[in-house]
């Protein structure tokens, strides 16, 4: 199973799709997906090829929950 | 003639015997002119066939306005994976191939309702407090 499947089963704000790039061509092209598996995140990030569970999500963390600046 | 052979049914069989609770496939097609919507129809009907716990309903993308709304579906052919929940799963396209032991993979999991992801992952996911929306592109090689 894709991490990305395995994360929206732990949060319900989390949505995972897997799209078969062949046949979305439009879409595909939209998000420039020369090679996969290519995650594009909330359609203004992406992360390129497989990563190991924990440094998938840490990228992702990074992407929507910035850690705030020390108070 | 099937799209899955006689060998891999038996295979599939046997992991669907893991299924713990019901899962329910729903599939949403519209075969007007779609290259792909019967293929992907009807892998879906082979694989919900092999498993007593597995159901399907299959839906039309232009008149079931509904359901398309309910599962947030944009484009077809799509799969949703659910149990008694909708974990927001979803399969666009035919998961056949390389997709296809992923397309298992979900199905198993949603049964047992455990991603599987170890602890700290699943305390990080936890703690995420805005919408998360992956879109994973693959192929089936």
């Amino acid at each position: 199973m894709r991490l990305a499947q395995q994360f929206a089963m732990e949060n319900d704000l989390i949505k995972a799709d897997a799209i078969e790039a062949s046949e979305f061509p439009d879409l595909a092209g939209k998000y420039r997906v020369y090679a996969v598996p290519k995650t594009v995140i909330n359609d203004e990030a992406a992360i390129e090829g497989s990563l190991p569970e924990e440094f998938f999500l840490d990228e992702i963390l990074k992407l929507v929950a910035p850690t705030p600046p020390p108070a | 003639m099937g799209l899955i052979r006689d060998e891999d049914a038996a295979e599939i069989r046997e992991r669907l015997k893991e299924l713990v609770n019901p899962v329910k496939l729903i599939h949403f097609t519209q075969e007007l002119n779609l290259e792909y919507g019967l293929e992907a129809r009807q892998l879906v009907e082979e694989v919900a066939s092999l498993s007593d716990q597995l159901s399907l309903e299959v839906c039309n993308f232009l008149l079931d306005k509904e359901k398309v709304a309910e599962y947030g579906i944009d484009k077809v052919p799509a799969t949703v994976i659910r149990n008694g929940k909708d974990y927001g799963i979803r399969f666009y396209g035919i998961p056949a191939g390389y997709e296809f032991t992923s397309f298992l993979d979900a199905i198993l999991a949603v049964s047992g309702g455990d991603s599987g992801l170890a602890e700290e992952s699943k305390e990080k996911l936890r703690q995420i407090t805005q919408p998360l929306h992956l879109q994973v592109f693959v192929t089936p090689t």
